[in-house]
Formats: C-alpha cells, structure tokens, sequence
C-alpha cells in the first residue's frame, strides 16, 4: 500500500545531530530531487537508534541495511548505489568488531543485543488488562508445565541451576532461598512479593507492574508450589494508583480463569493471592520491616535470624522476592536455565532492568545483559550526556548505593564488580550527574532521604546519619575544616558497621564513595571555601565589575537585602557582609557586570 | 500508556485515534499496553500496517497523531518521530 518503494531513515539523536546527520538528510533529499526519485523515495528522520558511538547512523527500509559513520557527502553514493542499482555500498557497512566482517543486515548487527528484554518482554507489546493477550504470549504455560509436570524439586532445581538472583539489590539466589523455605515444615507458608520500589529515580518495578502484571502473578504461583505455600501477597505502595488498579483486574481474571484459587490446572494445589498496600517508607522495602508493615504493625525491622524464610509473615515462613525476579521466573521455565544461564556474567546471570534518570538524554526503561559496561548504558543506549556536558558520575543503588565515576565505565556491570568498585547493584536506578552536579551536595541530598526514611529503632542510623548531614551541610556552607572530613569517614564506617539494617549498613555509601572518587571537591569546599561544580549557594560569591558597571542601578534597586550601594551613573558595590547570595542582581544586570565565583 | 505515558498525555491521544480512526472509516484496533521504556519521548504509540513491521512513533501528541494517520496509515508514508527498535526480543 506504500506509495513509496524505500525509506532511507537518518538517525536525529543528539549523538548523530552533533555529528551533522541534518545536513546528511538534506544531502539525501537533494541527491533523489536531482535524480527525480523523490516520490519513490521517502528520507526520513527518527530518533536515536542507541548507536551513538558509530554514528551518525542511516538505515534502508525495507533492506534493513545499516550504515555507520555517514558523511554528507556520502549521500550521493547512497542514492546512486543503493537506490538506484540496488548495491549497498560496502564501505559504510557496520563491521562487527568481533568476526571483522561487514553485517549487511542490521537484524544481524551485534548491537541488538545489547538489549535483551526477559523481565520487559511484554511490557509495550500487550494490553496489560487482558488475559487473553497475557496468555497468546505463552502466559501461564510455565505455570501448567510446572503443575502438570515438574516436581516442586525440580522447580526449585531448575532455578538454582539458572544462577537468577534477586534483583531487589543485594543479589541472593533466588533457587538457594526457595530450597530454605521449602525445607521449613509449617501448616501455611506464604510467597511475598516485595514492591516496595522506594529509590529515588527508580520505576522498574512500577512498569512491570504496569505492563505485566500477570507474569508476576504466575511467578508467585510458581513459587508457591515450590516451596508449599497457599498464600501469597503483594506488598505494594499506595503512591502506584495505576499499578494497583491493573494488578486488581489481572487478580480477578486470572481468578475467572481458574489459574488462581481452589485446584489450579485441575489439581489438588491452591493458591490465592491479596495486595497489601504499604504508605510509602523507604524501610518497608527492607524484608523484615515490610513484614512487621503486613502484619498491621510498625514499620520497623528486626534481627536476622531468624529469616523471613524460617520465621516470616506471622511468624510462618515465608519467601520474599522483588517484581523483577518474579517477572523472569515464567521465562526460566519455559525456556530452560541453559539458556538463562548463558546470559550474562560468571557470577550474575540473565539481564538487570535499569531506569535511566538525571542528565541523561534517553530517560527511560532499559534491560541489558550483566556485564554490560557504564559506557556502553549511558553513551550508547541512553544517548549520552544532556546538552553536551561532560560525563561526572553516575549514582547506583540510590541511596544505598555509590557513585561511579569515568574511570569506571568500562567495568561490566554485575552484583559483585559493583560492590568492588564501592556501589551495589541496588533495585537499578541510574541517576547520572554531569560536571555541574557537585558532589558533597549529592552526598548531602541523599543523604537527607535516608535521614527522613530512617525509621528510628536504632541509634547509629536514626542519631549518625542526622550528625552526617549536619557535618555535610557544615561543609557545603564553607564552613568545615579538614578534620570534618575524616571526622564523616570515622562516623560513617560506625554507622555501617552498627545499625540493624540495611538501611543504616548502606546509608553512608553516597558519603564515602563521593569521598573516595571526589576528595578534591570535599577539600575545595573545606580550604578554598569553594565550591568547584559552582552549585553550592553559600559558597558563591558575587561581585561587580567596575569597568562594566554603568551605574544605572537595576542591581541595587533589585537586592532583596540593600548590600548594593552606589551613585546614580557611577560604580556600584556589593556589601559581602549582607549579601545572601541570591543571584538577583546577576539577573537584573543588563551589562554582565555582575561576576560570580 | 504506563504512568510516564498517561502523565505525558497518552489518554487523550489514544483517544484521538480511537475517535478519528472511526470518523475517517478506518478500520484499526486500538489498545493500550505498558511502558516500552521510551519514557523521554512519551507519548509513544506503535502502529502495525497489515503484512509490515510495525513502527513505533515517539512525542505523539493530537497534532502528530494526524499526521500518523493521515500520511502514515492512510499511505504508507513515514513521518518523523520514529524511534528505532534498539533491543533483542526474547521470542
């Protein structure tokens, strides 16, 4: 029906914008216009194909052939070659780095692969309210196959041998922790779901939710023959109204279709499962805490041991996973932990989901194999840096987590080369900071979110970690000294080593890797009183430069404090004393006579 | 339409396509689905031609929406604000 034979598709992301892929449309639409073949041909520009590292990039549709590192000038060769005699010209083909052979067809193009979705494979392509499209895509077949023909062994063995860990942050096997509640000998056991996705600048969880709830519904079935139980819940936070309101109408039809309730598949194995909702505390999403919540009690946790898998919810075991290692459970089923196993990295296999936030282009939802490296995640797929600036540090784990700087960018990512390099894996936000982001400021914002979640039973964290930021807000004030700094060191390494849980072990984390990565924007804030990324307030100084001052008073007459003096048509000053730093007169300045520093 | 989508404004232009498919006598299933992770360009909306790969649309606002039907789904003729399918699927 396309009255067009070919589409020649200019990439338009930042990466190839910057590398002149507007003149290179141009150039295409002139050379058919010239050839008379404009009707036959549609060139046309899409956003960024997450290739930015070979761009600017071209694609011909319907041939799906790729083209890298397109020049201008290279658009007459295109048109006179491909389109015409139909020859794709071989010289800006994508050469794959590892068999050296140029890849005609980008379906075939290593780079795919640089995304894999399990956990996201349905998200975008159904409807989540209906079943029925749940189930077109083998939904709940895992579940039958397990039932119907696999013992709850032979579940839990099958993903043990997967090596899928949890994927809520602290990375434990997920078969190893079913065998436990498997093992433990009760009358009721119960399967939780813990989505209480509480980082800042991570959704995950809600859009699987969203976008697939069904796959953790019968994730949870599973699990629950496993390991025994007839009863599982949802922890979820009352702030995801959406993801509440789907995962209620899938609750309901995959009751009217008998996957859920009395006898599922005709056997003699029940299974139900309840929402309970929780109010949002960040500590809630910490195992034990999200129990005693459930429980209709505060959210507060307790010792380990005993393990929610020996002693859980009311005091029967009980197994807790995150949404995302549930949504990849179906998927191990039904296509075996051989292949499961083949992704990813020794120690960590399979995929991680990471929401992309902060001073990056392509905010959004990304699943790629473990091993991936940071540059690979924020130049390529994330489209690199916003407005140009220049890569500082990426924060993963949110709170709990650290920050990652240029020098980590090649390390691929998994549970334990994050931890190496003095982050975690946390539930897989990615907030990335350009240079205008200073870091003690960082430290200090994340630093105030754990102050505010700490929920108080314990001293080191709900006393510690309120002298931290106090300590931290002293320096960013230009009022701290050297030994402030080992003075946040010593406290924070008390802190971690004390408190009861892992809100308080993690909570310093944003403090001693920002230290460690960024020592000298600690000591320029403390000798120099200066803050280097220039966001600190208080740190700033503002003042008028004479030359270019003329006196025509907009500055003064805009100072919500009067500390600028001066004659009418002659020079005017800034009392240091008095001035709060508020960038009024930077603004008012007609003549860029006011400086700050 | 996840929440990053429906805060974008997907509603209304989802039900952009549903009324003006119907006035212009196309015959067209319209659904929602959840997040494709595209969230910096939301709304997004993915249009499948019969016997065609399907393309995804980003920034689709009621003027864009137009534009998908009158240029893309009527004629076949691609319009800017496509984003490139940039991962494996499993299947």
């Amino acid at each position: 029906m396309s009255k067009f034979r070919m589409h020649l598709l200019v990439c338009g992301g930042t990466g190839c914008r910057a590398s002149e892929s507007n003149l290179i449309l141009e150039s295409l639409k002139r050379e058919l216009e010239e050839k008379g073949l404009s009707s036959e041909v549609q060139v046309i520009m899409t956003g960024c194909f997450g290739f930015c590292e070979k761009g600017p990039v071209v694609k011909v549709m319907p041939d799906n052939t790729f083209y890298v590192h397109v020049k201008p000038e290279d658009a007459g060769i295109i048109v006179a070659e491909h389109v015409i005699k139909g020859r794709p010209v071989q010289r800006l083909l994508y050469v794959d780095p590892k068999s050296k052979e140029q890849v005609p067809d980008s379906k075939h193009m290593g780079f795919y692969r640089k995304q894999i979705r399990i956990a996201l494979r349905n998200c975008g392509f159904i409807n989540p309210e209906n079943i029925d499209e749940y189930i077109a895509r083998d939904g709940y077949a895992s579940l039958g196959k397990c039932i119907s023909e696999l013992t709850p062994a032979d579940v839990i063995d099958i993903i043990k041998k997967s090596g899928l860990r949890g994927r809520g942050g602290a990375g434990f096997p997920t078969g190893l922790k079913w065998e436990i509640a498997s093992k433990n000998k009760a009358d009721q056991k119960y399967v939780v779901c813990n989505a209480d996705e509480g980082d800042p600048g991570a959704f995950m969880d809600r859009s699987v939710l969203e976008g697939d709830p069904h796959s953790v519904l019968e994730a949870m079935t599973i699990c629950g023959y496993a390991i025994g139980a007839s009863k599982g819940l949802i922890y979820i936070r009352a702030e995801y109204p959406l993801a509440i309101h789907r995962l209620k109408i899938a609750l309901k039809q995959s009751k009217e279709y008998g996957l859920l309730g009395k006898n599922i598949f005709g056997t003699d194995f029940n299974f139900d499962i309840e929402l309970r909702y929780g109010a949002g505390a960040f500590v809630c999403g910490e195992e034990t805490a999200l129990i005693s919540s459930m429980e209709g009690r505060r959210g507060e946790p307790t010792n380990k041991p005993p393990f929610p898998a020996e002693k859980g919810f009311f005091g029967k075991p009980s197994n807790v996973n995150n949404v995302e290692t549930f949504a990849n459970i179906p998927v191990i089923i039904s296509k075996g932990w051989e292949w499961f196993s083949s992704i990813g990295t020794e120690k960590s296999k399979g995929t991680k989901v990471f929401a992309l936030a902060g001073k990056i282009n392509n905010v959004g939802l990304i699943e790629v194999p473990m091993g991936t490296t940071l540059r690979e995640i924020i130049f390529e797929i994330g489209g690199g840096i916003k407005n140009g600036k220049k890569f500082k540090a990426v924060q993963t784990g949110g709170p709990s987590g650290g920050c990652l700087t240029e020098k980590h960018l090649d390390t691929p990512i998994d549970f334990d080369n994050l931890v190496a390099a003095g982050s975690m894996m946390g539930s897989g936000g990615m907030i990335v900071m350009d240079e205008d982001d200073c870091m003690v400021s960082i430290a200090k914002f994340f630093l105030a979110f754990t102050v505010e979640e700490s929920c108080g039973k314990c001293a080191p964290c709900r006393v510690g970690n309120k002298r931290l930021l106090e300590l931290l807000t002293h320096i960013t004030k230009g009022n701290g000294t050297m030994a402030d700094i080992d003075r946040l060191k010593n406290m924070c390494n008390v802190i971690k080593d004390t408190s009861l849980c892992g809100l308080g072990q993690t909570s310093p984390n944003p403090v001693l890797s920002t230290i460690n990565n960024f020592m000298d924007e600690y000591v320029a804030h403390v000798t120099e009183k200066r803050c280097p990324a220039g966001s600190c307030r208080e740190l700033m100084k503002y003042s008028i430069i004479v030359d270019k001052c003329v006196g025509c008073t907009a500055c003064a007459r805009g100072c919500p404090v009067n500390a600028i003096s001066g004659e009418r048509k002659g020079p005017h000053f800034i009392d240091q004393e008095k001035c709060i730093k508020c960038g009024a007169c930077f603004e008012k300045c007609k003549f860029g006579a006011v400086l700050i520093k | 339409m996840a929440t990053c989508g429906i805060a974008s404004g997907a509603k209304q232009t989802m039900d952009f396509f549903v009324e003006e498919l119907d006035k212009r006598g196309i015959g067209a299933v319209v659904t929602q689905t959840g997040c494709m992770g595209y969230c910096y360009a939301e709304p997004t909306v993915e249009v499948q031609l019969p016997g065609q790969e399907s393309v995804v649309f980003g920034y689709v606002d009621r003027k864009k929406a137009d534009e998908i039907i009158e240029k893309y789904i009527k004629n076949g003729e691609l319009v800017e604000g496509i984003i490139p399918v940039n991962y494996e699927k499993i299947d």
